[in-house]
């Protein structure tokens, strides 16, 4: 798993890599809390180089958007491979964390 | 359920019907025989409270819910103020589930219903010790501050005192699950529910997380699960019902996936909810399957007030329904390849399964296949009911 963060304007995008499960949600959860800073409208988390999140994954997504609710920001999600799709989907996460084709059409939800 | 040689539990009792007492020790005279049980009995709260002062031995208490002088209700929440570590199991009025949300609140650990069924009673209790050992354990070596591996061994031994170990059958139908616990992550669990007007209810879930927190977090879901089964009939229902309880105040983010259907033993007729689990999938005799189709949902305890829609459909005589977990989807080999969906479906192309147990067995035998010994990292769980004929 790697992540890497830019800001532009008042929103964070975060760059998330490689797989996301048990074994490194902690690392996950670390490094997406430490990126994100109280002044941030709107993240963006592109999932387009995510090749698979297990549910300790979804679970920091779930803090994550639950913290940022509290700070009046929304967290999107962009470019999602089918699999990770279709596990947002399913679980039911795609009504958490809404999810758009591309970090342009992310971005542009977030002026809206 | 194992019962470890030499270990004895002292057992308090507390009903105000007469025949309580007699009917319990007549029924539970060989486990009072092999010294495992000894009981105590007291006819309302209070009284309970005189005898748990005096008698520092009691390792649990069984209680009726109505009761002179002091409830059952009242009386757990003296008994957690008392002595956290006993552990509580109420009885109650069938189907009664704003008591029986009550007492889970004020920490009782499981429930019965009436009229008492003394097998399921003590299930129970075993079910009960078990989980006061393993919550003891976790304890003490909190205290002794030894290794997370230590926690983990806790929560697995939590997690599997939670999982039926017999499966109801009838002429016209047969269910069989199984777990495979991973070792350091997991918390899948599955349970299957007699409901009051003969239909069953069958759930498979995983529990997001680890450790002692995502097992009692388990613990919570599944007789909340139960608890909410018997009073409803719907899945829809039941999964709104739960899911609103658990969505109170979890701040701590944990989420459970629930697939939970009601299947009706003399129509084969299916009704089902999708709390944001793996979709399951239908074998039918002549070696094709159907997967069922996707129904709005979502994950439980992350948003109050989500509507479940439900899904329904028949099983033909013959047909075998498989609930099973991402353990099983997202099993790796060595080349990090998963398992998936199109693997499980042609895991009966060589044939329909003839049992639920087989169809069980079957879909073990096929990861294990697949996977050839690169190491499991989630728990595998896998639920099948079969209607038999044809």
């Amino acid at each position: 798993m790697d992540l890497k963060s830019t800001r532009e304007g008042s929103n964070l995008i975060v760059d998330v890599e490689g797989r996301v499960d048990g074994t490194n949600a902690m690392d996950f959860q670390t490094a997406l809390e430490g990126a994100i800073q109280p002044s941030d409208q709107g993240v963006i988390m592109d999932m387009g180089q995510l090749q698979y999140i297990s549910s300790a994954g979804l679970r920091v997504i779930l803090l994550v958007a639950k913290s940022l609710q509290k700070q009046n920001a929304k967290l999107l999600g962009c470019s999602l491979s089918e699999s990770v799709r279709e596990i947002f989907a399913i679980s039911g996460f795609d009504k958490i964390v809404p999810v758009h084709d591309s970090r342009t059409d992310a971005l542009k939800a977030l002026e809206d | 359920m194992s019962e470890s040689e030499g270990e004895s539990y002292r057992i308090l009792v507390v009903d105000d019907e007469p025949d309580v007492e007699p009917l319990m020790l007549q029924r539970m005279r060989r486990h009072i025989r092999s010294g495992r049980y000894s009981f105590v009995f007291a006819q309302n709260g209070i009284e309970a409270l005189e005898v748990l002062n005096s008698d520092p031995e009691i390792d649990m208490v069984v209680s009726d819910i109505n009761m002179p002088k002091m409830d059952g209700l009242t009386l757990l929440s003296q008994i957690s103020e008392l002595n956290p570590d006993l552990r509580a199991v109420i009885v109650s009025a069938y189907g009664d589930m704003k008591n029986i949300r009550t007492a889970m609140n004020r920490g009782a650990f499981d429930f019965v219903t009436k009229p008492l069924d003394f097998d399921d009673l003590q299930v129970t209790i075993e079910r009960t010790l078990e989980n006061m050992k393993a919550w003891k354990e976790a304890l003490s070596s909190r205290d002794k501050l030894v290794s997370l591996q230590r926690e983990l061994d806790v929560a697995s031994q939590m997690q599997q005192s939670i999982l039926p170990t017999q499966f109801p059958r009838g002429d016209t139908f047969e269910v069989s699950g199984n777990m495979e616990p991973a070792r350091n992550v997991g918390g899948d669990f599955f349970d299957v529910v007699l409901l009051d007007d003969g239909q069953i209810g069958l759930a498979i879930a995983d529990v997001s997380g680890k450790g002692v927190p995502a097992a009692l977090f388990m613990m919570s879901s599944r007789t909340l699960l139960k608890g909410s089964a018997i009073g409803l009939t719907e899945p829809g229902k039941v999964l709104r019902e739960v899911n609103n309880l658990l969505a109170e105040d979890n701040e701590s983010a944990m989420f459970v996936t629930v697939l939970y259907a009601v299947y009706n033993p003399a129509t084969g007729h299916l009704s089902y909810a999708n709390g944001g689990h793996n979709l399951p999938v239908v074998f039918h005799s002549d070696g094709s399957c159907t997967v069922l189709p996707y129904t709005e949902g979502l994950a439980l305890a992350v948003l109050s007030g989500v509507d479940f829609v439900e899904g329904e459909l028949t099983l033909a005589p013959g047909d075998t329904l498989v609930l099973y977990t991402d353990g099983v989807t997202e099993a790796m080999d060595a080349e990090n390849e998963e398992f998936g969906m199109q693997r499980l479906q042609a895991a009966f192309a060589g044939g329909a399964p003839q049992s639920a147990e087989a169809a069980n067995e079957k879909v073990f035998a096929a990861v294990r296949e697949f996977v050839a010994g690169a190491p499991q990292s989630d728990d595998i769980t896998c639920l099948t009911l079969r209607r038999r004929g044809a």
